[in-house]
């Protein structure tokens, strides 16, 4: 059995008293399309910003692609092939929609290749990235004209464009309309058939359960299901957590 | 415009700069004027971190001290041409620049602001009490009427400044049209993201205080030699803080031609003001000015030529 890629031990994040993750153990196989699901506040964004480096984790540590991740810093992480986008939008206000996505592939992509693309590599990349996310027409627009829906596409599509190894999506669906939200989970797993590790955040159930090969869920800070989606969800005690009695 | 080319326009512009005011043959010009260009040079330097990353850097001061004090040093202890002294300058204020930049690891807007005006208040108190750099009463420097080539010597000065104010607007300028300038830009809009996408915000900041300190050690270099007397209460001064900030802000920070148009702008009124009225007037009109703009035109002059622009289009 060949190792995880990403791989999660003992993980704890205090702010001050309280007590964000306990002890979060999470292993994730390459190629796998996991959902992460949980009630407002359980710890869902603070796990990613541990992953990934914004935020550093108390004790326990992560592992990704063989490599402990302890010590490094956030862009560090991106570039060896972990990439998220942000649950509430943070586009490059100053930036064009197109020139948002250069961002990645100039500090990432070149980074990691040790390799120049030229601008119309580079033109060519962002407007198949767009095309993906359905921006296309928006992509001289400023980011800061865009709506929030808009921007939650951006996350995404500038999440892509560092060409990961594991993406994590955070709740990415939010305020889409319904056809929309199917636009994007057939997207997601259409990369994920290209090779890409996906972890889904999203409250959205249909997408989560359409989506997720496997679902994990986070309550107060601790795991307490992690398995089929379809077993987790009929689980009594996730249904008194989560989705009510 | 490819950089060579604008640094041949650039220098072609100098130069006549130069000639015409040697043309008219008014000393007075070469004086008023070294203090301009040496505005252009603070408020270029102080856009690169202030305007182009978004870290407010209120100890200007502090850096174009730091200058003007390394050339105190090596006058006593060993007496160099002013270029290298500018050179030397430029190293002491982009180290202290570097450590400021250190100081972004853990502070952020209004607290990093801050943190920049305690290092200067440092500074300031160190040199104070540095008596072999003249402490509180201040440190003299004779200086020679005429320098061979150029003539008199206030002439040479100012077309040292000259030199730097094309060098800062060069620089400038490259940063802007660079990854490294597109890396700025992703700083100032949204840290976390920056990080996200792979920038390695630490290691630009750095970059970035360490090359707007140095430019403005530099700008402070040949500032004894200009006086003939320096005391840390006129290089820390006020003056120097609050015009690297005015003047980028009024012309607008987006580009280099921000900093440069509120320079002249904004150095010139005061010149007028100093001579017409007095020097505390001319102060008062920065801060009117800056007050004006703040309110009516946060994106400063460039800003309102922008949406003048986009408007009739």
């Amino acid at each position: 059995m060949t190792a995880p890629l990403l791989e999660i031990s003992g993980l704890g994040k205090r702010f001050g008293g309280f007590v964000a993750l306990d002890g979060i153990d999470l292993a994730v196989a390459e190629g796998e399309r996991v959902g992460l699901i949980g009630p407002n506040g359980s710890g869902k964004s603070t796990l990613v910003n541990c992953i990934c480096g914004t935020l550093t984790n108390e004790v326990g540590s992560v592992r990704f692609a063989g490599e402990s991740m302890s010590g490094l810093q956030a862009h560090q992480r991106t570039h060896r092939g972990l990439a998220r986008s942000f649950q509430l939008p943070r586009p490059f206000t100053s930036l064009t929609v197109a020139g948002n996505l250069r961002v990645p592939l100039v500090y990432t992509v070149n980074a990691r290749r040790g390799t120049h693309l030229s601008n119309a590599e580079m033109d060519a990349r962002c407007a198949e990235l767009l095309q993906l996310v359905g921006l296309a027409e928006k992509a001289d627009h400023f980011s800061r004209d865009l709506t929030q829906v808009e921007m939650r596409k951006l996350e995404l599509a500038r999440a892509m464009a560092a060409e990961p190894k594991l993406l994590i999506a955070d709740e990415a669906m939010a305020g889409l309309s319904q056809a929309e939200v199917a636009d994007i989970v057939a997207l997601l797993i259409d990369l994920n058939k290209r090779g890409i590790t996906i972890i889904l955040i999203e409250h959205i159930m249909r997408a989560v359960m359409s989506f997720s090969q496997r679902l994990v869920v986070l309550v107060s800070g601790k795991k307490i299901a992690d398995g089929k989606p379809d077993v987790v969800i009929a689980n009594p005690e996730v249904e008194r957590a989560y989705l009510g009695q | 415009m490819k950089s060579s080319t604008f640094a041949l326009v650039c220098v072609v512009v100098a130069a006549l700069v130069f000639a015409a005011l040697r043309w008219y043959g008014n000393e007075y010009l070469f004086f008023a004027g070294y203090v301009v260009l040496q505005f252009i040079v603070l408020a270029t330097a102080w856009n690169i971190l202030g305007g182009y990353t978004g870290y407010v850097n209120f100890g200007s001061a502090a850096f174009f001290a730091v200058g003007a004090y390394s050339s105190i040093f090596f006058h006593k202890t060993f007496p160099l041409p002013i270029p290298v002294l500018i050179v030397i300058g430029g190293v002491f204020a982009g180290l202290v620049g570097l450590g400021m930049g250190y100081l972004t690891l853990r502070l952020r807007g209004a607290f990093f602001a801050i943190g920049t005006l305690a290092l200067a208040v440092v500074l300031q108190t160190i040199i104070t009490n540095w008596t072999y750099l003249g402490g509180s009463r201040g440190a003299y420097v004779i200086r020679p009427d005429e320098i061979a080539l150029v003539g008199p010597y206030v002439q040479y000065l100012f077309l040292l400044m000259l030199g730097l104010a094309v060098i800062a607007i060069m620089v400038a300028r490259g940063i802007e049209h660079s990854q490294l300038g597109y890396g700025f830009a992703t700083i100032r809009d949204d840290e976390l993201a920056a990080e996200a996408s792979g920038v390695p915000t630490l290691k630009l900041k750095l970059i970035a205080t360490t090359i707007s300190g140095a430019l403005m050690g530099m700008a402070g270099a040949p500032f004894p030699y200009y006086l003939g007397y320096v005391q840390p209460g006129t290089v820390f001064g006020l003056e120097y803080a609050v015009n690297s900030i005015a003047m980028p802000m009024i012309g607008g920070t987006t580009s280099w031609v921000g900093p440069l148009i509120g320079a002249i702008l904004l150095a010139s009124l005061q010149q007028w003001a100093t001579v017409k009225f007095s020097s505390e007037l001319g102060v008062l009109f920065v801060g009117v000015l800056l007050v004006v703009f703040v309110v009516l035109a946060p994106k400063g002059i460039v800003g309102l030529v922008e949406g003048w622009r986009r408007g009739k289009v």
